[in-house]
């Protein structure tokens, strides 16, 4: 049997990715819409914060001690060799708080909620459970999208907090359990080294992270075709595209926090 | 087609629009990836009627329940379902509409995270009507579907044609003056699709609701072409002798994208046209 390959035009894969630019700016501009018109689903919304929030926690616990830790064993072996040890604590600190704790989560909670979100829409969409919704009067915007906007806008928020800390403590048990370092001197630099940019970039990140795993999962779900390989596609595609989103968006939000706040 | 006065009492009056049709379609057309599915298609679904549509897999039938609901927009022509354009309507303002019109989708389409009665309840619970008069009405459109033993369970634990059933209940709770049913008994048992039919029947004499109804069981619309709900022995019986065909049902071919056939029971079955004739042999 001869293979046939189907050439596609150029001209329509772009007409393609700017019709999606388009359904998902929309789609992300509804989600925010949507807070400020009745009805507010506030039982939907805090299921969701329950499901992804509290959901999301063992996960989160486990990555941020594990990359406070791995932080300080590495950041320790090139410190030791300039006998700067005592300078873990503000390495571990300065990485956390800014970069790690809001990154990792938010690829965590990506791997996570974006594909669920996505393949829990996915499956409403191809058994017509999104059109019964239409059908009955609900406009699924507002009752399935955003809460899930909102909620994981809200917990992503928390959830970096307590990866940042549990950071530090994995910091803390590498330094003090292996190199020895006094728990003062590595509780006291920590905390001397962050300043209000590093503690407004670590909070500001998880804010649009979130906003980007809901709105890409949702996205995704949403514009699920073709049954359960479908639905297939749409998961994976989602967790591809959130996770990218999140680490472009990583470089350009560090690099205007450095031009608003400017360098140390 | 004249409405005839049934043996029935009719708890409930009907509604009539402006246009003086529930629903109107005027020479719509859609076409996806360049097929054209539905080619100028005109007809009118008089109130309190309830037509039934065929044609084979693939012919629009689906779709023209879609376009009836605004799920979906055509590529040209207007449609009008309660004296309203649904073709020039916003989906805000089409959500106000569909709460008017209830559709039984093919595949039940219920939510399946939700238990029975939260889906029937669904458009109650949305409207912030009483928890208590929601139970009694949720309670009462499963005692009409025979299926209040369902209450607490949840749409995976049901057979098909009880998930087609509980469809029907979550679609006639807040009795809607249109309903649309897509292939409502398709692939399920005759016993069953008797009791889809029945209730179908009960819906059309006892509420008159007027109905778009997608099907491929010729004998389901002739069933119901040639039955009436007897609401005194509370079941469907057989019309007598010289009444067979004189309730409100029609009945509706799709070929091609167009309607080849639009009227009652009588004229489909002394239609001379060989493609009609074949596909009611």
């Amino acid at each position: 049997m001869a293979l046939e390959l189907e050439l596609i035009s150029p001209i329509q894969v772009a007409k393609d990715f700017a019709l999606a630019v388009q359904e998902y700016t929309l789609l992300a501009w509804q989600s925010l819409a949507n807070l400020f018109r009745r009805p507010l689903y506030m039982a939907d919304m805090l299921q969701q914060a329950d499901v992804i929030g509290f959901g999301s926690l063992p996960i989160v616990v486990l990555t941020g001690i594990s990359v406070g830790a791995i932080l300080a064993l590495n950041a320790a072996s090139t410190l030791q060799r300039f006998g700067g040890i005592t300078f873990i604590g503000q390495l571990v600190s300065s990485s956390m708080v800014t970069e790690l704790g809001p990154l990792i989560t938010g690829l965590m909670v990506a791997g996570r909620n974006a594909s669920g979100m996505a393949s829990e829409l996915g499956s409403m969409v191809v058994t017509e459970q999104i059109d019964a919704m239409r059908a009955l009067g609900t406009d699924p915007t507002k009752k399935l999208i955003t809460p899930r906007v909102g909620a994981t806008t809200f917990m992503l928020f928390f959830l970096t907090i307590i990866a940042d800390l549990l950071g530090l403590v994995g910091g803390y048990a590498i330094a003090h359990l292996i190199f020895g370092l006094n728990s003062r001197q590595y509780w006291s630099s920590t905390w001397q080294e962050l300043v209000f940019r590093d503690v407004f970039t670590g909070l500001i990140k998880p804010v649009l992270f979130g906003f980007i795993i809901a709105t890409v999962g949702c996205y995704y779900g949403m514009s699920t075709r073709g049954g359960t390989q479908g639905v297939g596609r749409s998961t994976t595609q989602a967790v591809v595209a959130a996770s990218v989103l999140i680490l472009i968006v990583d470089f350009f939000v560090t690099k205007l926090i450095f031009a608003v706040f400017g360098y140390r | 087609m004249s409405v005839p006065t049934l043996p029935i009492e009719n708890p409930y009056a009907s509604v009539v629009s402006p246009s003086g049709f529930a629903v109107e379609f005027d020479n719509v057309s859609i076409a996806f990836d360049e097929k054209v599915v539905l080619d100028g298609v005109s007809f009118q679904l008089p109130h309190g009627e309830t037509k039934a549509l065929f044609g084979v897999a693939g012919s629009g039938k689906s779709t023209l329940l879609k376009l009836a609901m605004g799920l979906m927009p055509p590529d040209s022509g207007r449609i009008f379902v309660l004296g309203e354009e649904v073709t020039s309507m916003s989906e805000q303002e089409l959500f106000e509409l569909r709460r008017r019109v209830g559709i039984v989708f093919q595949e039940s389409a219920l939510f399946d995270s939700l238990k029975v009665y939260e889906n029937v309840a669904f458009r109650l619970m949305e409207e912030g009507i009483p928890l208590d008069e929601v139970e009694s009405r949720v309670r009462e459109a499963l005692r009409f579907v025979e299926l209040e033993r369902t209450y607490d369970m949840r749409p995976s634990e049901l057979s098909g044609g009880m998930r087609r059933r509980v469809a029907i209940a979550r679609a006639i709770i807040t009795q809607p003056e249109v309903l649309l049913y897509d292939s409502p008994t398709g692939g399920l048992d005759p016993v069953t699709s008797n009791t889809i039919v029945e209730l179908i029947v009960k819906q059309r004499d006892v509420y008159k609701t007027s109905a778009l109804m997608v099907t491929h069981r010729l004998q389901d619309a002739f069933t119901m072409a040639t039955h009436f709900f007897d609401k005194a022995a509370n079941q469907m019986a057989i019309l007598p002798r010289g009444q067979r065909c004189e309730v409100p049902m029609s009945f509706l071919i799709l070929k091609d994208g167009k309607v080849i056939f639009d009227g009652d029971a009588q004229h489909l079955a002394a239609s001379r046209d060989d493609y009609i004739r074949e596909y009611i042999s």
